[in-house]
């Protein structure tokens, strides 16, 4: 018998097939269940590394988040920063091209706005001085964007490589110009930027503090879903992300494809940074961007690089965020806590893709008789 | 089409901004008239909430002391610990003014806040919350800013820094005595965060302890401009023992350089928290604050219903300030009479320690120090030290320091 079974070819115990096209509700079906058993993973992980009741930490991470107008704001204020970040680096990757330096990109949008706030805040009218820092932001991030571009289109170097060593740059010129701005003297930080006068902060929209900040998103947002899905120019990006080749045969001059692509992506990091700085944060510092133009990267992947999806996505990462404040202050959980639920909930729904496109079977042995 | 879009948005960007602009100009007029009135009436225990804003968390030292001095405040005013609310790992920039406001809006009737940079943010909430009192550890902003509500406090730390200063001279001293090192070979490294007066004026009162024992020690200084970096106050530690240096001390907040110390058998002194758990045969002592006078005090104001000064800066005698406990494996012989010694001349208020006659700048003794306002700071014969403003003033370099930049 067992000789037998050597001979005979060996199943696997599982085989993977690619699925079909799943129908849509069964995909979203899917992924609500893998959000469910992570959140059920999550409970019996705070349970048995704490002995807490997993339900009331919950409840406190929904509190942290959302539970007072104030908190919603300061989680939809973060949100919109990092769905604004997300949208700007996605033609870029939309092309395959590795724009791994949207920080810098973010950082020297601010710095810029930062500078003109520091000399000109109280010099020029409002109705100049936003549209200057607008424009000033997103021709620095235009810069850092379009000089990896170059390189890549004309001598084909490494964009990733490159945008990566354009983020310490970067920061490298926020601290030299800390040296200049740093109040008080010898802090090594700039403080708030025109405190009494607020010239340069974004004012209140409709009544809302952050309402600039909504408008200029949600409409960066829409802007680039319709560019992307609708124009030739976002029709030439993504044939050159397929395939390099087949756009030069259809015509498209890749080259130019990618670098015009790459100031777009670079200039919208920019004015990420402008709303950072002017409409949020007030300040300037090498931690401004604070790691977002990376966790946009994640933001950006995670949605499949879907405009909408990325609204989802980048409140649910800064929701987490906002809870684990709560959660560190109610049950003195270190904030790290927190890292581990995000860590656990990214897990299944990266994981669930998977059955998404692939239909696993149990391999059928033969049985013998 | 596109072209149209982008006309539209610049032309509604424009105007909403112009029109919003005359807006908020009015509500700020209306603002200065309510937030100068300041009746605070008492509070009841019960109903007292106490917020909390933090640069690090238990881990680490300077937030540790600063816990431990809430933790005693409650104890002593029978707090209950729903009453308390703890902001942790608060970074310097626009979360520390999330977090004041969240605090506020969670109902806390006084907020401690305990980072340097923190203060810009600080007096911005202060202005939006005019009822709830601010407290401001290390700054030095609350009496210009005018604000009722906004207040400073630190403690007389160059105390305690001198007093360890004196238990690192008895080191010295034991080691020239043995023949380790020479008189010349007196070389004290100090590990710096940032070269302000704050750290100026703590590692000169250090240095004027060791000299008051060990005449011919010297100081050299470098700074990682970090508060709290374990991995560059480590390596600054080595390079200034690479450099020669004999005896370390720092004013940063982690146990870089305890091991650092450790690791090439140097002794230390440490800051905030005892370093002995981390260097057992090397760490003499540390300088230390002890923050529950004032938060005790503060919260108290609170509930009798009285004004908390502008600048709060108390020191020894009020028990403010100490030294944590000496390794006796590692301090010289007789330092704890001496300590004792010294101690009680700062508590009685006869030794100052920065006497005009125990220190030179360029080979002068100096007469007159004034600050950027024209204050004067020396008179009867010493720099009178947070004496004006609770933060330190202290920032030259006196002869003896090296500061490397």
């Amino acid at each position: 018998m067992q000789k037998q079974n050597h001979a005979v070819y060996k199943e696997p115990l599982f085989r993977v097939s690619k699925r079909e096209e799943l129908s849509l509700w069964r995909a979203w079906l899917i992924r609500i269940c893998a959000i469910l058993i992570s959140l059920i993973v999550c409970a019996a992980v705070i349970y048995f590394l704490t002995k807490l009741n997993p339900i009331q930490v919950y409840e406190a991470i929904f509190e942290g988040a959302l539970g007072t107008e104030k908190r919603t704001w300061v989680t939809l204020r973060d949100s919109l920063i990092l769905l604004c970040i997300a949208v700007a680096i996605t033609p870029a990757f939309k092309m395959k091209f590795w724009n791994v330096g949207a920080e810098g990109q973010v950082l020297m949008g601010g710095l810029v706005t930062a500078a003109i706030m520091i000399y000109a805040g109280d010099a020029l009218p409002s109705i100049i001085l936003f549209p200057v820092m607008l424009l000033a932001s997103a021709l620095a991030g235009l810069l850092w964007g379009f000089m990896p571009a170059v390189f890549k289109a004309k001598w084909n170097t490494n964009e990733t490589l490159f945008t990566l060593m354009l983020n310490y740059v970067a920061m490298q010129l926020v601290s030299f110009c800390i040296v200049f701005w740093e109040n008080p003297a010898g802090s090594n930080a700039v403080g708030i930027i025109n405190s009494i006068t607020e010239a340069g902060w974004f004012k209140p929209l409709f009544g809302l503090t952050y309402g600039w900040n909504v408008i200029i998103v949600l409409v960066i947002t829409i802007v680039m879903y319709a560019y992307l899905k609708y124009t030739k120019q976002g029709y030439e990006i993504a044939v050159v992300g397929e395939s390099e080749n087949t756009a030069r045969y259809a015509g498209i001059n890749v080259k130019k494809v990618i670098m015009r692509t790459m100031a777009i992506s670079g200039a919208l990091c920019g004015i990420a940074g402008f709303i950072l700085v002017s409409g949020a944060s007030h300040t300037i510092s090498t931690n401004t961007a604070g790691g977002r133009g990376f966790t946009a990267i994640i933001v950006a992947w995670l949605s499949k690089l879907n405009a909408f999806v990325m609204v989802l996505v980048s409140f649910l990462l800064v929701f987490m965020e906002k809870g684990s404040i709560q959660i560190a202050s109610q049950f003195n959980l270190n904030e790290y806590a927190s890292d581990v639920l995000t860590g656990i909930i990214l897990f299944f729904v990266l994981g669930c893709e998977f059955f998404i496109h692939y239909r696993v079977n149990k391999g059928h042995r033969k049985k013998e008789n | 089409m596109k072209k149209l879009i982008c006309l539209i948005l610049i032309v509604v960007i424009v105007f909403s901004f112009t029109a919003c602009k005359g807006q908020t100009q009015e509500e700020k007029s209306s603002d200065g008239i309510s937030g100068g009135s300041s009746e605070i009436a008492g509070i009841a225990v019960e109903d007292l909430k106490v917020g909390f804003i933090y640069i690090g968390d238990e881990n680490e030292g300077y937030t540790a002391a600063h816990y431990y001095g809430a933790k005693a405040m409650q104890e002593a005013l029978g707090l209950k610990d729903e009453q308390l609310i703890f902001k942790w790992n608060t970074p310097e920039d626009e979360k520390c003014y999330d977090a004041a406001v969240d605090l506020a809006e969670q109902g806390c009737n006084i907020i401690f806040a305990n980072s340097f940079n923190y203060e810009s943010y600080i007096i911005q909430a202060a202005k939006e919350y005019p009822q709830v009192q601010f407290c401001h550890a290390t700054g030095n902003q609350a009496k210009s800013s005018g604000l009722s509500n906004m207040h400073n406090y630190f403690t007389s730390v160059y105390e305690s820094r001198y007093v360890s200063g004196v238990v690192a001279g008895m080191k010295l001293n034991e080691m020239i005595s043995e023949g380790t090192i020479t008189e010349q070979q007196a070389v004290i490294g100090y590990v710096g965060a940032f070269p302000f007066a704050e750290v100026i004026s703590g590692y000169t009162s250090f240095y004027l302890g060791v000299k008051s024992v060990c005449p011919s020690a010297t100081m050299k200084v470098t700074y990682t401009n970090d508060w709290s970096s374990f991995d560059l106050e480590k390596e600054a530690a080595e390079a200034l023992i690479a450099d020669g240096c004999v005896l370390i001390s720092q004013h940063s907040d982690t146990t870089g350089p305890a091991t650092a110390c450790e690791a090439k058998g140097v002794p230390v002194v440490g800051y905030n928290i005892s370093m002995i758990s981390v260097a057992p045969t090397q760490a003499l002592t540390s300088a230390s604050i002890d923050w529950a006078p004032y938060v005790t005090y503060a919260t108290e104001c609170m509930i009798n219903g009285e004004e908390i000064v502008v600048d709060w800066c108390r020191g020894y005698a009020d028990g403010a300030d100490k030294i944590t406990e000496l390794n006796e494996s590692a301090v010289a012989e007789g330092t704890a009479e001496k300590v004792a010694e010294v101690e009680e001349a700062i508590k009685s208020g006869t030794l100052h320690v920065f006497d005009t006659s125990t220190w030179t700048v360029k080979g002068e003794t100096l007469t007159s120090y004034q600050d950027d306002n024209g204050n004067e700071y020396i008179y009867d014969g010493y720099f009178h030290e947070s004496e004006l403003a609770s933060a330190p003033a202290f920032n030259l370099i006196i002869d003896g320091i090296t500061a490397i930049e």
